[in-house]
């Protein structure tokens, strides 16, 4: 394995890295506790200022890291069960260093977004309290020395997940965005947790009791191929879960129910991410189960082209973004499945910098457009709103792979790898291709039918578009920027020492260039159909109607599983509630206590009050016992 | 010389008669006296024995069981004493307050 | 302790003892236990008792009874009628009985003290000189804390019967 020789060689041990995640846990209690009553400005103050103080210790823990090593706080003892013990220590290593940069550094211009965009919500101290607590969670899962950690991260934001998504709780369809995104992640954690627990086990019965990453790592090598790649599924299972991936990437598009700053914080720094992460921290026992690693590429090829698909017809600007980003979380499995782990990495990192830019620029139009959120209704926004059109246009370049911005890096590499790698496959790569191209479409069609073209709203609502208030347009301005520079960032050679050497890879032309070619033409396929011949998008839909239909209808994915997973369990919990419950349960437990209260209100006749009833029995039975003896 | 179950068979016959009086008696004073009874019979058992066995034991206990009996008999009758106060009965079968 | 005098002593044991049961007067119950206290004093006299049978006067004869006389007096207790409504528990209570005559005898039978022959007796059994070395040699801490008994229950006795109703 070439793997094997990038254990890390230098540890620092330091005492700072629990402020990175003390800060916005601090957060929270200032939220909760003196959120409520100390208003408006307070709140808009410390919630950003909080993950801002993080960003500087995560950027001083990255300053001091030291080369090809790593830093770790070990904060205390956890848990000691005979020979087992864990940590609750936290790591930097470079892809820890590169996840924490991105959720405070990202995750600070969502909050500094957060103060604008709720600006006028009545709620807003418990809104900086969840928001708070998820980037802590995160923070705690990407710092996490071992599995349990990264465990307690993951449960964690998924818990955010569920509060943030039903922010707005009294709007009952909001509510059960929420309650889905809880219980498609619970399906699975549950896996992810089989994981944990199979591979606790395995390596326990060699002699190694364990958790931390580090010692797996070390002794990975101990474990049968079988067994790792049975590990792996099931921790894949969880990555599914968390990063929507088929089959259980449900949740995500329904999480838009939530403020859209929580969209761009959910889609870009955080959750869905730590799949991702989990898988890139677990690469080498990846690398041991090859039939593991093709499984998270051709799930991950599938989904990028699956939710790209839907993309195409969706009208819910939140909708398309959130398809989009299934697509691209597609993308990186496609790159991790590959092997290529640091393309994955890398692309996470472009596609937080314009996946947030595009999801903060999509909740500026919608802010400005009254809370109008369907893009058949908006329309000649680019004048009107400068310079959420130029950042959100630069967004789109990025994700279309336009050469020079971060998105062409990431994405490319990542599909050279597909053919270079030899975990690698010319199919799987057409598919990232195509993918590519139908993404530049999709976007670009966002983009023209909201910014370009004559307005199509409502008289009052087109009188009242407005460009947003400075804090929320400064994080777009930066985000902008770093979707631009972000593929200069030279991350793979950074991550080198995690996961092992780079090979350049040597692809052939057309693997090299034909992505992005794919990449314009969309976007020209885009520029034909929605601004020079407006009424062939039209024709298109009627001509192939019954594609249009399913794809409108998000393949009935849905529908099936509301038909052969949701009703049948539901028809089973009534059965086993009104059967098993009621019936049985509840029917012996009352049973047995209304024959102790039958026997009792017998019994209680003896207790007649009169003394001399007493006195009788009690010489009754001393006559048995006398009787007894003298027998 | 009489046997010594003459001595218990007196003894056993005056504690049957005293159960048979806190059994069919109502008035509680007179209950209390058939338990006195029922204390002497058993005193009768031990003086016999004590004299049957040539030891001073039975004596001995006695002598404490009589202690306990007066100890008995005034609390018992200060019980019974401020029953009356309040009900203005002795009678057993009217104090069922502890009851279902 | 001859067949005459046992029988002088028993018979009328039996029969007093029984009046204090069955008179339906408290008064006549209260002297008719005096009654039987007597008898047993004299019987505990035959039995070389000395001691006993000087307390069993001077104690029960004496200070118990007259408690009981007193408090009977205090309560001005009628002859209480006869009882009609409690059938039930009067045959329970003499069968009860008649099982218990029954198993004590049958007790008796088992017992092999009829048998064996008297044990000679020191001389100075049963007088106050021979019961008070035991008394307060072996018996010291039972005798102390008999006394404490005793005055707790005073103490008891007192606080019960000022309590106001």
């Amino acid at each position: 394995m070439e793997h094997s020789h990038a254990a890390l060689a230098t540890v620092h041990a330091v005492s700072y890295l629990r402020f990175i995640v003390l800060f916005p846990l601090l957060g929270v209690l200032f939220n909760i506790f003196a959120g409520p009553r100390v208003g408006r400005r307070a709140i808009n103050l410390v919630s950003p200022g909080v993950v801002l103080l993080s960003f500087f210790f995560s950027f001083a823990a990255l300053l001091q890291l030291p080369p090809g090593g790593a830093l770790v706080d070990t904060v205390y003892t956890w848990i000691t069960a005979g020979r087992l013990q864990v940590d609750f220590a936290l790591r930097v290593d470079p892809l820890s260093a590169t996840m924490i940069l991105i959720v405070t550094g990202v995750g600070f211009l969502i909050h500094v977004y957060s103060t604008g965009y709720m600006a006028h919500d009545e709620d807003v101290a418990r809104y900086f309290a969840y928001l708070n607590l998820f980037t802590a969670s995160m923070l705690l899962l990407v710092l996490g020395d071992n599995l349990l950690l990264l465990f307690v991260g993951w449960e964690g934001v998924g818990l955010c997940s569920y509060l943030l998504i039903g922010f707005w709780y009294t709007d009952d369809e909001k509510a059960s965005a929420g309650k889905k995104a809880f219980i498609v992640n619970r399906i699975g954690d549950a896996g992810f947790l089989l994981g944990i627990f199979l591979l606790f086990w395995s390596l326990g019965a060699k002699g190694v009791w364990t958790l931390s990453f580090a010692e797996i790592q070390t002794h990975a090598g101990l474990l049968a191929v079988e067994t790792v790649t049975v590990i792996c599924l099931l921790l894949f299972v969880g990555a599914t879960g968390k990063s929507a991936q088929i089959p259980l990437y449900v949740w995500l598009p329904d999480a838009m129910a939530g403020p859209t700053p929580v969209s761009a914080l959910i889609h870009a720094a955080t959750m869905v991410t730590a799949g991702i992460y989990m898988i890139a921290r677990l690469h080498f026992l990846y690398s041991m189960a090859p039939t593991a690693l093709a499984v998270v590429a051709i799930v991950g090829a599938l989904t990028a082209f699956f939710a790209a698909t839907i993309a195409l017809v969706q009208t819910d600007i939140k909708r398309v973004l959130a398809y989009s980003t299934v697509s691209q979380l597609g993308y990186m499995f496609l790159g991790l499945g590959v092997g290529a782990y640091s393309a994955g990495v890398f692309h996470l990192m472009t596609h937080a910098f314009f996946k947030a830019l595009l999801f903060l620029g999509a909740g500026s139009v919608i802010h400005a457009m009254s809370d109008e959120q369907d893009i058949r209704r908006m329309g000649g926004l680019k004048t009107k709103m400068p310079i959420t059109y130029g950042t959100f246009l630069v967004a789109c370049l990025a994700i279309a792979g336009f050469p020079g911005l971060s998105g062409f890096f990431s994405k490319d590499l990542i599909l050279e790898e597909t053919v270079a790698s030899p975990h690698g496959s010319v199919v799987l790569w057409l598919i990232g291709t195509l993918t590519a191209g139908l993404t530049a479409f999709y976007m670009f069609r966002l983009l023209f039918v909201t910014f370009w073209g004559e307005t199509r709203a409502p008289h009052e609502v087109a009188h009242h578009i407005h460009e947003s208030p400075t804090v929320m347009t400064m994080p777009l301005v930066l985000l902008a920027v770093l979707s631009f520079i972000g593929g200069y960032f030279t991350l793979v050679p950074f991550l080198a020492p995690v996961f092992g050497g780079h090979h350049p890879a040597h692809v052939s032309a057309l693997v090299k260039y034909l992505p992005t070619v794919a990449g314009l033409a969309g976007i020209g396929l885009a520029y034909q159909m929605y601004v020079r011949d407006p009424a062939m998008a039209e024709r298109v839909a009627q001509r192939y109607a019954a594609v249009y239909r399913l794809l409108l209808n998000k393949y009935y994915v849905d529908e099936l599983y509301d038909r052969f997973v949701v009703q049948p369990v539901v028809a089973a919990s009534q059965w086993l509630w009104r059967v098993w419950d009621t019936v049985i349960i509840d029917g012996t437990v009352n049973g047995t206590a209304q024959t102790v209260a039958a026997n009792g209100l017998l019994l209680r006749l003896w207790q007649t009050g009169n003394v001399q009833v007493y006195a009788l029995s009690f010489l009754l039975g001393a006559m048995v016992i006398l009787g007894y003896y003298l027998w | 010389m009489v046997p010594i179950s003459y001595h218990l068979v007196l003894s056993g016959v005056l504690f049957t008669i005293g159960v048979m009086g806190v059994l069919l008696r109502r008035n509680t004073i007179i209950i209390f006296m058939a338990i006195e009874l029922m204390l002497n019979a058993v005193n009768l058992s031990f003086v016999a024995l004590a004299r049957h066995l040539g030891s001073l034991d039975g004596q001995l206990i006695v002598f404490f069981v009589m202690a306990v009996a007066a100890a008995e008999a005034a609390v018992g009758l200060a019980i019974i004493l401020l029953v009356f106060r309040g009900r203005e009965t002795v009678n057993a079968d009217e104090l069922n307050l502890l009851r279902w | 302790m001859d067949h005459v005098t046992f029988f002088a002593l028993a018979l009328p044991l039996i029969v007093v003892a029984t009046m204090v049961v069955v008179h339906p007067s408290p008064v006549y119950s209260a002297l008719f236990l005096v009654m039987t206290l007597f008898l047993l004093a004299v019987y505990f006299l035959f039995l070389d008792a000395h001691m006993v049978a000087a307390l069993q006067i001077i104690v029960y004869a004496g200070a118990i009874m007259v408690l009981f006389l007193f408090v009977i007096m205090l309560l001005n207790l009628q002859t209480e009628p006869r009882e009609q409504q409690r059938r039930g528990l009067r045959r329970a209570a003499l069968i009860g009985g008649g099982i218990l005559v029954l198993e004590l005898f049958l007790l008796l039978r088992r017992l092999p003290t009829g048998d064996t022959p008297e044990q000679a007796l020191p001389a100075g059994f049963g007088t106050v000189q021979a019961l008070s070395e035991r008394l307060f040699t072996d018996f010291l801490l039972p005798f102390e804390i008999t006394s404490i008994l005793l005055l707790v229950a005073m103490v008891g006795a007192v606080v019960l019967a000022k309590r106001q109703g």
